[in-house]
């Protein structure tokens, strides 16, 4: 039977707004949505394939209290176009977390943001959510107190454009969300993805850290400036980031795009030479791993709390 | 003009620190250097942002630095336009008043974020403009040109050339002056014909002199004269009301043309007939019939045709499938990014105001028609330059569906020196809509009296008033920019999301789009279903004061939606509207009582009799002559080698490679799109059709494909038409498609858009003398799509037609050649089984289906030599059908691993196409068949593939096919195209050479984008 996503999503949106309880033990995903913001329903698609319960949230139901981030595990930020980017990409819309006061006693979803990645949960931003996290300093985030270290602007070739290219995992990265991935073939869909790193210190740092964990590759699997293997001329070939704690995520390409086998360009002849293949795509192991992690970061956790409460 | 008010009015200029990469600067000189041939030295860009809004020093500074300025990238400077050392001379490029600024609507939102205040914005604060340093000491001349070629067009753009040294001169407009409730009223009282035909004219009704009669007549009536009177009206119509009935007797909302009567005389049998609307005759009676057939066999999936704003079919027991193709030529012509980001945004809404409203958006197509861009010659008075229009129209459909979240996942491009007047956009939109919203059918359209009238989304200018003759208004400052419309991506977003959710939520009971005639057109149409409505023209929003109401009412201005909302729901979508920001506006009511009754507080500005408005328009009888053009098959002397041949086809305008184009549009946005424009590993090989699955939960999904084959009508409209009708057909075929109706139940949808553009059809002895013989070809057109929708038993579900493609000026008028682009889709129950048009595998057997003709006339081949010939390809329908049929049920069986439809440049082409995925090659022997080798190679017979097999397969095929099927040779490892005939080797290129010639071709190289990975390669064959 065909059910209808965007009706898929009303339903989520409405069990948000009434506080339905989250099925128990499921890894609950937060989803913005509004204000240009379009790759929503592949996330959702991507967490609910992965086991979890997604939830696309319009971004006022949060600002304006309806909503908190705080019953959920992962904060998700989709790509698009936020207000337009016309003011460049992301901008607005980390203005808009940065100074909108959503409380009382100037509060902002910034602070919201800053005490759930305190205590121990996940953010990931895809593109347009990438830029928003850099723009708002959650990415690299090394000094720990979320100002602007780096950016991102238009690519190199001055258009945006949509091809795929492979990425390789920074084997220094710390993060659940790319365990045990070596590499990860995915589009890109962006005018704005060029990482520029203006200061030597910082970008030192990003490299020690392991920080600049997604780099593009070239036909023969090495890191490359050229284009369109990279396809923004980036700095450091890096295609993703996160912060110093894994916990925070951001990345140009769009996994969430290749979360079936029939979505890459060859397909059709790899399923020839490999008709036993499975069918999912390989951006969905980042879901998978995120999910999984939380799962048994709780599992543990339980084990632990009934350790305790048998002795 | 400077700003003299400095307490609420601030300047904020962003500028590139040193060092960071100037991207837009250096296309500005590189662009100069290359269209213009001009020396700009070193181009420095800058934002500019005007706020006129009441802020400290401190809060400029907090804004300029914080939101708008990128600490990384940005410096900042505060009320001064001043410049660098080293720049000599400056283009400043601002919008004149009223057009769409989205950067300073951002910039507005942001602000209202910093100061934590609620900000009004829906009234422009925030002006953004770009300001361009030159190197160069350029004179004003020249400044001028760069400004208004490249830069902006004056139409929209205010620029500001100079000297630096003599101060940089900012603009911000200032749109002026009160409301204007003025309504005049019109006497057409004793009027003689001339009179009438001059105030047509004048006013832009563009009513000839039967229409206006009819009007006059009308008011003159003495049972109109009492209504008028009991209801306190004038005696006369007043403009308003006049206004009205030139946008609802429009043929652009009419379509007379296709509604005439026609006498059709065939001066070459002697033939002569009378046929009654080509509309009802080939197209709705046409459908009709197929609908019967379908129903008869158990297929009763048509669901609404052509009475709404888009066509729908079921795709099963849960949801609809809504298809709608438009043009969008005119407005693409005179400012290209603004008519084709308005032509797709345009294009969205009728989907998404099909029946009650809000259904999601699926992919976008686009189909352009332009004059060659490498064109050098002269232009005329107001004619803009093809690459120009090509560069700009781009850019539209770049962000009309990119910033939606619309993938647009198929389209063309067709280049003619025929389209260097008017260019041809096609914009076309699939979505997918529930049976039922809130427990009622989605796809209707009810409306009681009383139901209240919503406007939603963007605010009502000027834009677009009288929008077809806008070409001879002069703009200035005081005349705001009423010609050109520029779409806002951003503020159609949020009106889409909310439509969604409300449908969703039972909050609707319809809607419909404001697009041509704004809400004339779309009050006019609805009241149709009650009966009639009341209009509160002072309710509507303004994007800036001085308007009158008739204008307020014919305005067609973008991004928004006409709503119906029953009264006790009203609360609730305000909320709605309110939660996400959107802009709703009650302005009015449905009745009952048979007429469009428009106020302005309170007093009357127009009451219209609606069954007069709807159906008082005089019928035009219009007169058509078929003469069969007299043509020669060329002679042209054959070659021993083709190669040299091939590799000038793969390089020419029609047939290389448009991925610049194509990788500039997301086709991949929501995850869905299953075949793409390009595939392969190589991501080069082009595709025949989209494939597109419906949402994440099942497999089915939709094929999408084109048919446009102007050339070939130059020859025979009839066979043109029919050639395209197929040419979709065929690629839906090629990718996995099954036709329709095969057997009983199954349920295997197909939803067609046809879109006819064509010159001038009406005969005018002195303005358009062969006005005959083009209308004669519109019949033949019609004629051929009638016989193929009955042969496929393909339905047509909406369509649109353009009359007028012609662009005249200095005594000089350019016609766009008659063109029909249909537009398929139809429902793949599985996705999964998709065919790519890529070779897979060396040892492949490769198959040529169907029958190749000698038909090289307006073939590329003939192009290339300058010929036209006379031979023009045919489609055997009967054989098609039982060839796509097989085809098909090959597919059921697994049996075929590649195929590709054989269309410009024939068979060889076709096969170079199909090694472009991977590197590979093939080795070809073509049959004996008694035809000579140039028609093999490149005729451009219709209904033909290009198919592997896998050598397992060969003997199940083969049996399937039978003598459908001739065998050519194989896939092979070796990456070499090589082709035999008689033995003897008459192609043989790498394919990578091939693949290298053909991706560097002229469209590619024009946009700037070549391959550096092809271009180590040697490109000569």
């Amino acid at each position: 039977m065909v059910q209808e996503a965007a009706q898929a999503a009303y339903k989520v949106q409405s069990e948000a707004q009434t506080n339905v309880p989250a099925s128990a033990g499921a890894v609950r995903a937060l989803i913005l949505t509004g204000f240009g913001i379009n790759c929503e329903e592949e996330f959702a698609a991507a967490y609910r394939m992965a086991g979890a319960e997604p939830t696309i949230v319009h971004l006022n139901q949060v600002l304006h209290g309806q909503v908190s981030i705080h019953d959920f595990d992962t904060l998700n930020f989709p790509g698009g176009f936020s207000f337009g980017d016309d003011l460049g990409s992301g901008v607005v819309l980390a203005n808009k977390l940065r100074y909108r006061q959503t409380g009382a006693g100037g509060r902002t979803l910034l602070d919201d943001i800053k005490q759930f990645i305190a205590d121990g949960k996940f953010v990931l931003g895809i593109c347009n959510g990438f830029q928003v996290l850099v723009k708002l300093g959650l990415l690299p985030n090394l000094s720990g107190d979320v100002t602007p270290e780096v950016t991102l602007t238009h690519n190199a070739s001055g258009r945006y454009e949509d091809r795929w290219v492979t990425l390789r995992v920074n084997a220094k990265a710390n993060t659940p969300f790319l365990k045990g991935i070596d590499t990860l073939e995915v589009p890109v869909r962006h005018g704005e993805g060029r990482l520029v790193i203006s200061d030597a210190a910082i970008q030192q740092r990003i490299e020690e850290g392991g920080f600049n964990c997604l780099s593009y590759l070239d036909a023969s699997g090495d890191g490359t400036d050229i284009y369109p293997f990279n396809p923004n001329g980036a700095a450091l070939n890096c295609a993703g980031l996160t912060d110093p704690t894994g916990q925070v995520f951001g990345l140009m390409p769009h996994p969430e795009a290749f979360l079936s086998a029939y979505n890459h360009p060859d397909w059709a002849r790899r399923r020839r030479l490999n008709p036993e293949a499975s069918e999912e795509g390989e951006g969905l192991q980042i879901f998978k791993n995120i999910v999984e992690h939380i799962t048994d970061t709780r599992t543990a956790a339980a084990s632990a709390a009934e350790f305790a409460t048998q002795n | 003009m400077s700003d003299n008010t400095p307490t609420t009015t601030h300047t904020i200029q962003l500028t590139l620190k040193p060092g960071q990469h100037d991207g837009d600067g250096q296309r500005v000189a590189e662009a100069a250097a290359r269209h213009l041939g001009l020396a700009t030295g070193n181009v420095r860009s800058a934002a500019l942002y005007t706020v006129r809004y009441p802020l400290s020093e401190t809060q400029v500074q907090d804004f300029a630095t914080r939101c708008l300025a990128d600490p990384v990238m940005h410096d900042v400077r505060l009320n001064e336009l001043t410049a660098p050392a080293g720049f000599a001379t400056y283009i400043l490029v601002a919008r004149r008043p009223g057009v769409t600024d989205d950067e300073g609507t951002s910039a507005q939102n942001a602000l209202a974020d910093l100061l934590n205040e609620p900000l009004d914005t829906h009234t422009q604060h925030i002006f953004s403009k770009r300001l361009y340093l030159l190197e160069n000491d350029l004179p004003e001349t020249d400044l001028r040109r760069i400004a208004e070629e490249l830069l902006g067009n004056k139409l929209i753009n205010w620029l500001e050339v100079g000297r630096v040294a003599d101060g940089i001169r900012d603009y911000t407009p200032r749109p002026g002056g009160g409301a204007e409730a003025i309504t005049e009223v019109i006497s057409l009282t004793g009027l003689s014909d001339a009179e009438l035909v001059q105030l047509s004219k004048e006013n832009i009704y563009a009513l000839n002199l039967e229409e206006m009669q009819a009007v006059r007549d009308h008011f003159a009536a003495a049972d109109t004269r009492a209504e008028r009177q009991a209801a306190g009206l004038p005696t006369d119509p007043t403009d308003c009301e006049l206004e009205i009935i030139a946008q609802t007797w429009s043929e652009h909302c009419k379509h007379k043309e296709f509604s005439a009567l026609i006498n059709y005389k065939d001066l070459e049998t002697g033939e002569e007939k009378q046929v009654d609307s080509l509309f009802k005759t080939y197209i709705k009676d046409a459908t009709s019939e197929v609908d019967r057939q379908l129903r008869a066999n158990g297929n009763d999936w048509l669901v609404k045709v052509f009475s709404d704003n888009a066509g729908a079919v079921r795709i099963n027991a849960d949801s609809l499938f809504v298809w709608k193709v438009e043009t969008h030529n005119s407005p693409s012509a005179i400012d290209p990014y603004g008519g084709a980001i308005t032509g797709i945004l345009g294009n969205n809404r009728d989907p998404l105001a099909t029946g009650i409203g809000g259904a999601r958006l699926l992919f976008n197509t686009n189909v352009l028609c332009f004059g060659n861009p490498e064109y050098d010659g002269p232009l005329l008075t107001g004619q803009l330059h093809p690459r120009r229009i090509l560069e700009g129209v781009r850019k539209g459909i770049e962000d009309g569906g990119n910033k939606s979240g619309v993938p647009t996942v198929n389209g063309a491009i067709v280049f003619d020196d025929r389209y260097a007047g008017k260019p041809l956009v096609y914009c076309g939109t699939g979505a997918v809509m529930p049976m039922q919203f809130a427990g009622k059918d989605s796809w209707e359209k009810n409306i009681d009296a009383g139901d209240r009238i919503i406007m939603a989304g963007g605010r009502v200018g000027k834009d677009g008033i009288h929008g077809a003759t806008f070409s001879s208004i002069e703009l200035d400052e005081t005349a705001p920019a009423t010609a050109v419309q520029i779409g806002s991506p951003i503020t159609q977003k949020l009106a889409m999301d909310f439509l969604m959710l409300a449908a969703r939520r039972g909050l609707l009971k319809c809607s419909t789009d404001n697009g041509a005639g704004g809400l004339s057109s779309s009050v006019g149409e609805l009241a149709g279903i009650s009966g009639g409505a009341v209009v509160e023209l002072e309710k509507v929003p303004l994007k800036y004061p001085g308007l009158r109401p008739w204008e307020i009412f014919v305005s067609e201005s973008q991004e928004r939606f006409t709503l119906v909302v029953e009264p006790g729901k009203m609360a609730d979508i305000m909320a709605l509207g309110q939660e996400m920001e959107v802009e709703l506006t009650d302005i009015g009511h449905f009745t009952a009582d048979g007429f469009l009754d428009v106020r302005f507080d309170g007093t009357p500005v127009a009451r219209l009799d609606m069954h007069f408005l709807h159906e008082g328009v005089p019928r035009k009888v219009l007169e058509a002559e078929w003469t069969r053009p007299t043509l020669v098959e060329p002679a042209i002397a054959p070659a021993t080698n083709y190669t040299a041949t091939l590799g000038q086809l793969l390089g020419s305008l029609n047939i290389c490679s448009r991925e610049s184009v194509i990788r500039q549009y997301d086709h991949e946005v929501k995850g869905r799109t299953i075949v793409k424009p390009l595939m392969g590993a190589t991501g080069q090989a082009p595709q025949d059709a989209a494939v597109v699955r419906f949402n994440f939960e099942s497999w089915e999904g939709v094929a999408v494909s084109n048919g446009i084959l102007p050339r070939f009508g130059d020859l025979d409209a009839y066979h043109m038409s029919a050639g395209a009708f197929d040419e979709a057909v065929r690629q839906i075929i090629a990718v996995g498609g099954k036709l329709p109706n095969l057997s009983h139940g199954d349920n295997i949808f197909w939803s067609v858009n046809d879109n006819f553009c064509v010159p001038d059809s009406v005969y005018d002895p002195i303005g358009n003398p062969d006005g005959k013989q083009k209308l004669a070809k519109l019949v033949r057109m019609c004629e051929a799509l009638r016989d193929a929708t009955a042969a496929y038993c393909i339905p047509l579900t909406s369509g649109k037609d353009s009359m007028k493609n012609d662009f005249k000026a200095d005594g000089v008028k350019i016609s766009v050649p008659p063109t029909v682009l249909y537009s398929m889709t139809a429902k793949m129950e599985d996705v999964r089984r998709a065919i790519t048009s890529d070779f897979k595998q060396p040892d492949d057997v490769v198959y040529l289906l169907g029958e190749t003709h000698d038909e090289l006339g307006g073939s590329e081949y003939y192009a290339l030599h300058g010929e036209l010939g006379a031979n023009v390809p045919k489609v055997d329908f009967k054989k098609a059908k039982a060839l796509y049929t097989l085809v098909g049920q090959a597919n059921d069986q697994h049996l075929i691993q590649s195929c590709h439809d054989l269309s410009d440049g024939g068979l060889a082409v076709a096969l170079a196409e199909c090694t472009f995925g991977y590197n590979c090659g093939a080795s070809i022997d073509l049959p004996d068949t008694g035809l000579a080798l140039p028609a093999q190679l490149f005729s451009e017979s219709h209904s033909r593939f290009l198919a592997t097999v896998a050598p397992e397969d060969v003997v199940a095929f083969e049996a399937l096919l039978g003598s459908r099927a001739t065998r050519l040779g194989t896939v092979t490892k070796d990456v070499r195209l090589v082709v035999r005939h008689g033995g003897r080797e008459v192609i043989s290129a790498d394919t990578d050479v091939l693949r290298s010639v053909w991706t560097n071709g002229p469209v590619n190289r024009l946009l700037g984008v070549v391959s550096k990975q092809n271009l180590s390669h040697s490109n000569s064959l």
